[in-house]
């Protein structure tokens, strides 16, 4: 993965901040994310990863700092901004219509039109093939309603949307936090194939293991600041714990 | 659910992509009766009724009524009488299946028909205008009232339940200031009374029918052989060809049975179906376009579904708000053009009194979900047809007023509690 190094990240975040009324949620906080990596995003609860995602998505926007993709200083006021640019969002709660099927939810709100009528085929066909196309096995019938999927299910359908649109950057807000043993696994395979596909991927979790399992790098929130952005295979364990729970480990980190 | 997907591929998928066992293996089956028709048993079991507790309830009433009445429930004045019957409150009910299906209520639809009729009569009577312009009156008058019902409930964020109370009351004033204490507006327009009392030409009944059962029959037959040549999720072809059959039997046997003479007296003949319906089928015809085939009618459905998840996956939600309150007033001001034909007049409690209570039973026994998310046009056909049939017979068994009032009451109830139920079965049973 040497050759990273070389390629311009996709996103740089500098010197962001993000206050809700009185409360500074994010403090100069710096993130940056490469073609082909998975930078995982850690932090404790309440620590701003959400709040930061929210505006990467365009969700909300940032009070200040600078925001550049591909380069190029942007501030996507709606998620659909955000989606132009090529910046897809999985959110922590998913937001999926549970009264619509896989491929409904899939389109949501970027349907394919034949004049008025929807175009169903074209979109049942694109959304089979990214299914496909990511080994997903477990959604049994692309035209099931997500309401009558599992939890992995779901996740699985949030994210084929994330990848069905050309996009450079998919953002997992703790995709793996509900699941179990065996639907985590699948969940981080697609994570590293989406990286192995040449995109630019954020991975926010709570789970060590997993986070050394499939990232790149790591971005450590220690109370709404940027603790250290470091190679994955550079830290230990211990000092990313010890990132999270007191923003420093050694001389890595915030300064005492 | 799902776990015997073990079933084999089709050999050849094309394009290199090697498929799981279980990929999509359901859509590949499903050309096997049998899975459909389990797979459909368990959605009923799951909660999602669809159209069985209406059609249900139809089969039920009209044992019912045919037992208690014999000889006129089911005579041939009768049934013409049933149809116009049903016909404002099953329109009122389409626009009501709008604003359900975003999980909202109109109180004020009732009322707003009430309105727009007393605007229309008032047009004709007192200005001498056309009826076409009348009526085109009435329409805006509903879209206004729409706009201003969608924008306080979709920016000023006031539940709907509320601000349609407030114009339940209010819109009442208006009526009572357009035509006056306890007066009545006659309607002697031909057209407009046309609509409730005058019949079709019995060829253009029998064509209409046929057209229109040709015409679902074409739609329903492309999709699947589209589907099925792209190797998509297709249902089988006998569930096609018995869904075909239905509705053109019931088509033909309806378009029959209004052909019959009816007259009382030998000597004329009355006979035919009564303009108004032809009117139903196309406004259910849009109404099912649009929800089901446009990208505005999916927005509907996920702004009822998840309303965030809609907006973050870019969907104006305030914009889908209040196009479904002006999409539904539109709707009640048609059904207020309705009902004053039936009656060839407005009076101050047009669209007063029941007439909302009716349509939201209607939509509700239809199998629209006063929660959102779930709901169809057809639903309001359906429950239109309930809520007419329980009118009609209470009407021809002389039930008292007290009582009439009771059974409705009830009837909403059971349809709401129906629908309350089986949302519980689909969240237990939903992972
Ligand atoms: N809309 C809001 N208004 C006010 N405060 C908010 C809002 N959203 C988040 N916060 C606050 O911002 C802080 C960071 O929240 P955020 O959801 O970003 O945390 P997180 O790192 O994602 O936590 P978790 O791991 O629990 O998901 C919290 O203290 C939270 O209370
Ligand atoms: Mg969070």
């Amino acid at each position: 993965m040497s050759h990273a190094t070389a390629v311009r990240p996709v996103l740089e975040l500098r010197g962001i901040d993000k206050s809700f009324g009185p409360v500074r949620v994010l403090h100069d906080v710096a993130l940056t994310a490469h073609p082909g990596e998975v930078t995982a995003l850690v932090g404790d609860n309440g620590a701003g990863k959400t709040t930061l995602v929210k505006g990467i998505g365009g969700v909300h926007g940032f009070d200040a700092g600078e925001y550049r993709f591909n380069g190029e200083p942007v501030r996507p006021r709606s998620p659909r901004d955000a989606a132009a640019l090529g910046i897809e969002v999985v959110h922590q709660d998913l937001a999926l219509c549970e009264n619509l099927d896989v491929v409904e939810n899939m389109f949501l709100g970027r349907e394919r039109s034949n004049g008025l009528a929807l175009d169903e085929t074209a979109m049942e066909e694109a959304a089979r093939r990214t299914l496909a196309g990511l080994s997903v096995r477990t959604v049994g019938s692309v035209r099931r309603r997500v309401s009558e999927l599992s939890g992995g299910q779901r996740q699985t359908v949030a994210i084929a949307r994330a990848v069905l649109w050309d996009s450079r950057l998919v953002v997992l807000d703790e995709p793996a936090a509900a699941l179990g043993v065996a639907q985590t696994q699948q969940v981080l395979e697609l994570v590293r194939r989406l990286a192995d596909k040449g995109l630019a991927v954020i991975l926010v979790s709570h789970n060590m293991n997993d986070v050394f399992a499939v990232s790149d790098r790591i971005v450590a929130l220690y109370l709404g600041r940027t603790a250290a952005q470091v190679r994955t295979a550079d830290v230990t364990h211990r000092q990313v714990v010890e990132l999270i729970t007191s923003g420093r480990t050694g001389d890595l980190g915030l300064p005492a | 659910m799902g776990d015997a997907m073990s079933t084999d591929l089709p050999a050849s998928k094309g394009s290199g992509v090697k498929l799981a066992d279980s990929d999509f293996a359901a859509d590949h089956r499903s050309t096997d009766v049998r899975t459909a028709v389990g797979d459909y048993w368990l959605r009923v079991r799951s909660g999602d009724l669809g159209a069985i507790p209406a059609i249900l309830g139809l089969a039920g009433l009209i044992v019912l009524f045919t037992a208690l009445r014999p000889d006129t429930f089911l005579s041939k004045g009768n049934l013409a009488n049933l149809s116009t019957q049903a016909l404002p409150v099953t329109i009122l009910a389409m626009g009501l299946v709008f604003v359900l299906l975003l999980g909202e209520i109109d109180l004020s639809a009732g009322v707003a028909s009430g309105v727009c009729a007393a605007v229309m009569a008032k047009l004709i009577v007192d200005s001498g205008q056309p009826w076409y312009v009348a009526v085109l009156a009435a329409i805006a008058i509903g879209i206004v009232i729409g706009t201003v019902l969608g924008w306080l409930v979709a920016v000023v964020r006031i539940p709907s339940f509320v601000v349609s109370l407030a114009f339940f009351l209010g819109l009442q004033g208006i009526t009572l200031r357009l035509i006056g204490d306890g007066g009545t507006v006659p309607v002697h327009d031909d057209v407009i009374v046309a609509l409730a009392n005058k019949n079709m030409p019995l060829w253009l009944g029998w064509t209409a029918a046929v057209v229109c059962a040709a015409g679902y029959a074409a739609t329903q037959l492309r999709r699947w052989q589209r589907q099925r040549s792209r190797g998509l999720a297709a249902s089988p072809i006998e569930l096609v060809a018995a869904r075909v059959a239905v509705v053109a039997v019931v088509l033909l046997a309806g378009t029959y049975l209004l052909s019959l003479d009816r007259a009382p007296s030998p000597l004329v003949t009355l006979a035919g179906i009564p303009w108004g319906v032809p009117l139903v089928a196309v406004l259910l015809i849009i109404c099912t376009f649009v929800l089901g085939r446009t990208s505005f009618g999916r927005h509907i459905y996920a702004v009822g579904g998840n309303a965030e998840a809609a907006r973050r996956a870019g969907i104006n939600v305030t914009r889908i708000k209040v196009a479904v309150f002006m999409i539904s007033s539109a709707l009640a001001a048609i059904s207020g053009v309705v009902a004053a034909s039936r009656l060839n007049s407005v009076a101050t409690d047009s669209g007063g009194g029941n007439t909302l209570l009716y349509a939201v039973g209607a939509a509700v026994i239809g199998g629209t979900s006063l929660f959102g998310g779930r709901g169809r046009a057809r639903d309001a056909v359906l429950g239109g047809l309930v809520i007419a049939i329980i009118d009609n017979g209470l009407g021809l068994l002389g039930t008292k007023a007290y009582a009439n009032f009771l059974i409705t009451g009830v009837v909403l109830l059971l349809a709401a509690s129906i629908d309350a139920t089986a949302r519980r079965r689909r969240s237990s049973t939903g992972r």
